[in-house]
């Protein structure tokens, strides 16, 4: 079972996060956690939920970086330092160390969807999918001592009791900003796989060897405003009379 | 990484018990020896209580058997099944060793293997991670391996003494072994310092052709699991000084009091109090090399963690 | 090789949905709560989704309204009504009963209201039911009401509703479907949440421009095509300077200016007159022009005038006067108002301000849409369609909680009227019952002729002054208020000033006050300025009579927030999950440009606590008071609770809280007989009804027949209502007349400085009251603080899962001030303001405005408080920026008490501090500490919610 699959068909299912119109409110992060908590396998637990060190297990949590326009392409107004907002949760990546390095075989990749879950009725809980995934997908619950890990809401998109547009993950369903897009990155017709072209869509540290089926969407290109400081042709306007002739004339046209 | 005392035990303990269960297998020690049937129980001790150490850090210890089936992929299941089936020739050996007296060459050298066969497997739980990138080096075995065979020799030098045995050629291997594990650790440190990791802020998050990227608000701002378990951060200062202290007494001074005893001709009182003292220093050394082993090691995660 | 787990892929979710309306902040989506059961037979909360149907949320969910769950089950909530036992602020409480506390709550308003009813002061928070608690003071007798726009963003709404007719807020939204150009100035997370949202997604995937004008770059700003890093309190400069090169570039839209605006209405022109600068009237005071055809001054919107907006116009009585539009273009034209000359104040080049300007020229005219739809005008002319200018604004308190915010939302307005971008296809578009004309909003009530024992007030509290004799003075010109709204000191106060309400009680000026009356509003942590200064007064008493100096406080929330200790009597609101409410036309409704909608809450779940809605409550104390309009003739009780009012209460004949399902069968839409079946409707259709507007009424609303016959029959008005914007705003020019001492009432000397520098009937930039005030040496930088997307001011610290996204805050420092100061990530630094100093944690930022440094706002609790443990990070390490700002200006030596507010609408100016920093000593804790409130006890150690169900 840890050994990966040999998968069953082409689909790739995954998510391709709109990294150019992510504002970073948080909403997938949290509608993940509501979902999940009641959802798939254990709770989500919370440990010092009201005391001094809270803390507890998401599986989709969202980082801010500052790009400072070093060595880079200075995108925007020059010189200035840009924010982005980074959602992440599991890549389900096509070679995923989490799964051949758990010793139990709960850590498995599903050989028809490629989506990557954890067995709870099997996991031991010693944490060493954790420490092979680069990307910090896996979070133990402490309560139940077993990894938890995005599932790509398989009990949502799959559900027969969903109408079939509700049938995507929720953290793409409650998303206000419309980043996070879910579909099936084995089809190359697929709308992501389609936008993923469009946008030079990219894997997170390509360099660990993981070939992620989730894909990022960089920043769009920008223009500087200053570059359209003199397409606006202003006249002469040492005094006003040119503007009121100019304005007799317009109203005469009226 | 966090540097968790049970998992430091259990590599420090289980690493010397493996170590001394090799050379036992050798048979370089007489096996009708009173302190050699107790090197056996030593040796069966130590590498129970750090497997049974190692399972303190689980979620779900009750179902640790699981951990048997993945051999075909899993470095730490194949680290499981190797533990259990040592213990066959081990406890054969010991067998021999405590209730016959003696020393079944083909009992003795299966156990060295799998003993050192273990270890690997060990070694290559942590070598086999790309997302660990200290570890992530063929130096890491050997490392391993080289300490499990230094650890073994300094014990052997001990058990000897105690036995009135100690012979040079063993005081001779363990000072080899002892500056090899030296040296090879050295060259593991070396690495870690001076290459630059695969993965960076940049790589993690595609973010590199906009500029030089840097953390500027974690997703939730107290520590969760991954930072506790993968942000552990030590002073560089204070991580160089621990590194000197480990080779200073997982490796200098026992070669040192090695040394000595190879180049005197010591009564048996000095030789066993030599060799513990070897001994002890190796093992303080081992744990403070163990422990930044993992205090030092940096997973690509905190990449996304500014750390 | 082992099989794959069996997984169920088709579970059920819940054993109900409910749908309700959300509450975790202002923006009021609609939402479905899954209800599951848990083994024992007990219906918990499954999952919160939004709702697909609904139209503002259209089935997102923000990640406040998805930690719902959270928020519903928090310890902090309070559970019986308590009566104070130990002194204020120490959170001992005893429990009493509802009928004991409404007993004592009677006692103490009756008294007042026997005697002075103006003793009390009732103020509501984030209240969504204004027009009940404002009826229900107005039945009272108090002029002292008001809700907390004042200390928000009443200077959007005031400059908007003078200037437009509408404002942004929630009352307007871009057209984002069309625009091709959307400019948002200084929003974070704000009025509207989620269809902000959705909004900047859907530009940016229509591949139009988005540009941000904020000083911190997160956020929105973060995915801006181009963020525009002004100096705080500078925008007007900005939005003047483009002004400036669209006038000079002739990139105006005349057609529009002369069909929509005041731009050819005559001013007078005749210095030292006590009608200089206002506008010519006829007889019945209507404007006059003067008609190019017909070359006479003619009353505005005759038929077939063509008004001339240049020139110079002898009137009837031989004086002269000149349309408007030149005043304004000859203000604008000025050099002084060119890029170069406001460059350096805004903090933005020159270019940059040219290119925003081009763009703007560029996609308004090059860039003009059609739509083919044929609509009529006001006067009667057919259109063949609605040409759209498709440049969109948005603004919020970034721009407005400045003490020179009113003059800048106003600039703002003036150059959307000017590009032609009002409600046209691509631009901004009002959300009905906007537009609305100022003259049609009520003039404030609260003189000393509207005030009585036993007598109610005698019209509504709030509204538009259109000029100093609509100010609430009395003979000596002394305020009528306890805020001092509608005085000089903030003529145009439109929603109160808050803030002001507890400094004023405390110190008598201009009375003092018997009971407080406060609901959902944290006065003694981030809702108040000041806020140590304002615990002391919480907690202040008369040396003579040992009382309290403000001597009874009834306070009204869900949860423990920092007020509830400075409480007397505290009455237990419910969870949102647990009330009745209604988001009422009358209030502040959720209609979007192209459809009225109105909705409500109910509860999905019952309270498992001694708790009752507030709403219920007034409605039950307005019984027991027997005030008017909540008793009928025999003194019984007119409404059973909050829900047969939301049914059976008619404002006016046919017209309720509610505008869907009205009449004895429910099929009537605004205007109808109340349905005793109304709230059922409501459930049936996911709790909120929502009636489309035409494609023929949907645009140019100001001034479309199809509209207004529209909305007459949904009763926003009783006749047409056109709005012609106020480019030139009269009202503006009658305080400077006053304040000339040419116009009765004349302004005291003491304020006729601050009126002659804020108020112009066109705008003008001022420098921000605290940075005239302050040596700029000592206090070189500015410091903010912005709204986080995922906590709302103070509703998000309870939550469990919430706070581990906000645990604590850090002043976000700028990478100059950094160096300059010494400072790197994760040192602590002073940070010190004319008023006082906090010490704080510091995190390097480059992303900012180099002068500006900025926190989130509200994550800082008191130890003690919200049920949080004293140790928690937020009561350790968060802090208030509140404690650097003073609602009193540094005193200027003429003996006055100046507010740190905007002159003209007393919004408060929280974006006006400036302070200095300098590194401190590594800590764990930051500075003012106040002493722990509240002992909170039982808090669990560990949640494992929904694990009942695995």
């Amino acid at each position: 079972m840890t050994s990966l699959p040999k998968p069953s068909s082409e689909t790739r299912l995954g998510l391709v996060i709109d990294l150019d119109i992510c504002v970073g409110c948080h909403a997938c992060v949290v509608n993940c956690k509501e979902w999940n908590t009641g959802g798939y396998g254990n709770s989500l637990s919370d440990q010092n939920p009201y005391g001094a060190d809270v803390s507890g297990a998401w599986l989709n949590r969202i980082h801010t970086f500052e790009i400072l326009p070093e060595g880079g392409e200075v995108i925007g107004e020059e010189g200035e330092a840009r924010v982005v907002h980074f959602p992440k949760s599991c890549l389900h990546c096509q070679d995923a160390p989490c799964v051949t390095v758990c010793p139990t075989g709960a850590s498995y990749k599903r050989a028809d969807d490629g989506i990557v879950l954890v067995d709870e009725e099997k996991c031991i809980g010693c944490g060493l999918c954790a420490w092979s995934c680069p990307y910090g997908a896996r979070e133990m619950d402490v309560a139940a001592g077993v990894m938890k890990k995005c599932t790509l809401c398989i009990d949502r998109i799959y559900n027969e009791t969903f109408e079939e547009v509700d049938r995507v993950p929720a953290c793409v369903r409650t998303c206000p900003a419309k980043a996070r897009h879910f579909g099936d990155l084995g089809d190359p017709q697929s709308a992501v796989s389609k936008l993923v072209a469009e946008r030079d869509g990219m894997d997170l540290m390509p360099e660990q060897g993981t070939r992620p089926v989730n894909k990022y969407l960089p920043p769009r290109k920008r223009t500087p405003l200053a570059a359209s400081a003199d397409t606006l042709v202003a006249e002469n306007t040492g005094d006003a009379t040119g503007f009121f002739a100019w304005l007799d004339g317009m109203l005469e046209k009226i | 990484m966090h540097p968790a005392a049970s998992i430091i035990f259990f590599t420090t303990i289980s690493g010397l018990g493996y170590g001394l269960a090799a050379i036992l297998g050798l048979g370089v020690l007489d096996a009708s020896a009173i302190s050699t049937r107790i090197a056996h129980v030593a040796a069966l001790a130590m590498i129970a209580s750090g497997l049974l150490s190692s399972l303190a850090h689980l979620g779900n210890p009750q179902r640790a058997f699981r951990a048997f089936t993945q051999w075909r992929s899993s470095w730490l299941s194949r680290e499981g099944v190797m533990a259990v089936a040592t213990f066959v020739p081990l406890c054969a050996g010991a067998w021999l060793s405590i209730f016959e007296g003696d020393y079944v060459m083909w009992i003795g050298v299966s156990g060295t293997l799998l003993s050192l066969t273990t270890v690997y497997c060990t070694s290559m739980i942590y070598a086999s991670l790309k997302s660990i990138h200290a570890w992530n080096t063929p130096l890491t075995p050997a490392a391993y391996l080289a300490f499990a065979a230094a650890g073994g020799l300094a014990l052997a030098c001990l058990f000897a003494a105690f036995a009135g045995g100690l012979s040079r050629p063993l005081l001779v291997a363990a000072i080899v072994a002892l500056v090899g594990a030296g040296v090879v650790k050295i060259a593991w440190r070396n690495r870690m310092m001076n290459e630059r990791p695969v993965s960076t802020p940049e790589s993690a998050t595609g973010l590199g052709m906009i500029g030089k990227v840097r953390l500027l608000e974690r997703p939730h701002l107290t520590d969760n699991y991954l930072t506790r378990e993968m942000g552990f951060k030590v002073a560089r200062k204070h991580a160089a000084k621990l590194a000197t202290i480990s080779m200073l007494l997982g490796v200098l001074l026992p070669v040192v009091l090695f040394a000595a005893l190879l180049l005197m001709n010591p009564s048996p009182a000095v030789a066993i109090a030599l060799s513990l003292l070897a001994f002890l220093s190796h093992a303080i050394g081992v744990v403070t090399e163990r422990w930044l082993f993992f205090a030092e090691a940096r997973h690509a995660v905190m990449n996304y963690y500014g750390g | 090789m082992d099989s794959e787990p069996q997984i169920e892929l088709s579970q059920e979710v819940s054993d109900e949905v409910r749908k309700t309306t959300c509450y975790m902040c202002a923006c009021r989506c609609g939402i479905n709560v899954h209800l599951k059961n848990t083994e024992a037979g007990q219906q918990k909360i499954r999952y919160i989704e939004g709702n697909r149907d609904h139209p503002v949320n259209r089935g997102v969910l923000c990640a406040k309204g998805s930690a719902g769950i959270m928020q519903h089950y928090a310890p902090a909530r309070l559970k019986a009504p308590m009566l104070r036992v130990g002194p204020r602020g120490s959170g001992e409480f005893k429990e009493i009963s509802w009928e004991e506390a409404l007993t004592i709550a009677t006692e103490w308003l009756g008294k007042v209201r026997q005697t002075d009813p103006k003793k009390l002061a009732f103020f509501t928070g984030r209240d969504q039911s204004q027009s009940l608690t404002g009826y229900w003071a107005q039945q009272f007798g108090t002029p002292n009401y008001a809700a907390h726009g004042g200390f928000c963003s009443v200077n959007m709404a005031a400059a908007g509703i003078m200037t437009i007719g509408g404002a942004f807020w929630e009352f307007g939204a871009p057209d984002w479907e069309r625009t091709k150009l959307f400019i948002l100035f200084g929003v974070a997370e704000d009025h509207d949440s989620n269809p902000l949202k959705l909004g900047i997604s859907k530009v940016k995937q229509n591949g139009a421009r988005f540009i941000s004008v904020n000083p911190v770059r997160t956020g929105y700003s973060a995915v801006a095509d181009n963020w525009i890093g002004i100096r705080p309190g500078t925008d007007a400069l900005l939005i003047l300077s483009v002004v400036h090169e669209l006038l000079a570039a002739r990139k105006i839209d005349v057609d529009y200016l002369k069909r929509y605006t005041n731009a050819a209405w005559l001013v007078i022109d005749a210095p030292k007159a006590a009608d200089h600068g206002l506008f010519a009237r006829d007889g019945d005071g209507k404007p006059l022009v003067y008609d190019t055809v017909t070359e006479t001054v003619i009353a505005a919107g005759t038929k077939g005038v063509r008004g001339a907006m240049n020139g110079r116009f002898e009137l009837a009585d031989g004086r002269f006067a000149v349309p408007s539009f030149q005043l304004l273009a000859e203000k604008y034209l000025d050099e002084s108002y060119a890029p170069d000359a406001v460059s350096g104040r805004c903090g933005v080049s020159a270019e940059t301000i040219r290119g925003l300007a081009a763009e703007i020229a560029r996609v308004a005219f090059d860039e003009e849409i059609f739509v083919d739809q044929p609509w009529t005008d006001m006067h009667g002319e057919n259109h063949a369609g609605y040409r759209g200018r498709p440049v969109s604004f948005h603004a919020m308190r970034g721009i407005s909680a400045h003490s020179n915010g009113f003059e800048t939302a106003r600039a703002l307005h003036i150059l959307q009227v000017l590009i032609g971008s009002i409600d046209c296809p691509g631009g901004f578009r009002f959300e009905p019952p906007y537009p609305k004309p100022v003259e049609n909003h009520p003039r404030p009530h609260g003189l000393p002729e509207h005030i009585g024992p036993n007598q109610p007030l005698a019209g509504p509290h709030l509204g538009f002054p259109l000029g100093p004799e609509d100010l609430l003075i009395d003979a000596d010109g002394a305020p009528c208020r306890l805020d001092k709204a509608f005085s000089w000191d903030a003529p145009i106060s439109a929603h109160g000033l808050m803030h002001m309400a507890i400094p004023n009680a405390h110190a008598g000026d201009p009375y003092p006050v018997d009971v407080m009356f406060l609901y959902m509003a944290n006065m003694a942590w981030n809702s108040s300025m000041n806020t140590a200064g304002v615990v002391d007064m919480l907690e202040d008493k008369d040396d003579e009579t040992g009382d309290y100096k403000i001597p009874k406080i009834i306070y009204s929330d869900a949860y423990w927030s920092e007020m509830v200790s400075y409480a007397d009597l505290v009455l237990p609101d419910t969870t949102y999950l647990e009330r009745h409410d209604c988001i009422s036309m009358l209030d502040r409704p959720i209609a979007e440009p192209d459809c009225i909608n109105d909705a409500i809450r109910w509860p999905v779940v019952e309270p498992d606590r001694d708790v009752r809605g507030f709403q219920s409550v007034v409605l039950d104390l307005g019984a027991r008071l027997k005030l008017p309009g909540f008793v009928d003739d025999e003194g019984a009780a007119l409404y059973k609770d909050y829900a047969d009012y939301i049914v059976s209460h008619e404002r006016r004949p046919g017209i309720g809280p509610l505008s869907g399902f009205r009449g004895p069968d429910g099929d009537k839409q605004g205007r109808g007989e109340p349905n005793p079946d109304q709230l059922e409707r409501y459930k049936e259709n996911g709790a909120f009804n929502s009636v489309h507007i035409s494609m023929e009424a949907q645009f140019f609303k100001h001034a479309n027949a199809a509209y207004h016959e529209f909305a007459i029959k949904m009763g926003f008005f009783d006749k047409p209502a056109p709005v012609t914007f106020q480019l030139y705003n009269e009202t503006l020019q009658k305080f400077r007349l006053s304040a000339e001492g040419v116009l009765k009432p004349h302004a005291p000397e003491s304020h006729r400085g601050q009126i002659l520098t804020a108020f112009h009937p066109l705008p003008e930039w001022y420098q921000p009251f605290e940075e005239a005030a302050v040596d700029q040496e000592l206090y070189p930088y500015h410091a903010i603080t912005q709204r986080p997307a995922a906590m709302y001011h103070s509703w998000g610290s309870m939550n469990a899962w919430l706070r581990q996204i906000h645990t604590k805050n850090v002043l976000y420092v700028p990478g100059k001030i950094c160096e300059k100061a010494g400072l790197k990530t994760g040192d602590w630094a002073w940070v010190t303001s004319h008023h006082g100093r906090i010490k704080v944690e510091v995190a390097r930022t480059d992303a900012v405005n180099e002068d500006t440094m900025w926190t989130w706002n509200a994550v800082g609790k008191r130890a003690g408080a919200w049920a949080l443990d004293a140790k928690a990070p937020e009561a350790q390490k968060g802090f208030l920026l509140n404690h650097l700002i003073k609602e009193l200006l540094p005193p200027k030596g003429d003996g006055m008490r100046w507010t740190n507010s905007d002159p003209v609408t007393g919004q408060a100016a929280w974006y006006d501090l400036r302070v200095s920093i300098e590194k401190a000593e590594p800590a764990e804790q930051s500075w003012p500490h106040l002493p722990k409130t509240a002992k909170p006890e039982g808090l669990p150690a560990e949640l494992r919610y929904g694990q009942e169900w695995d």
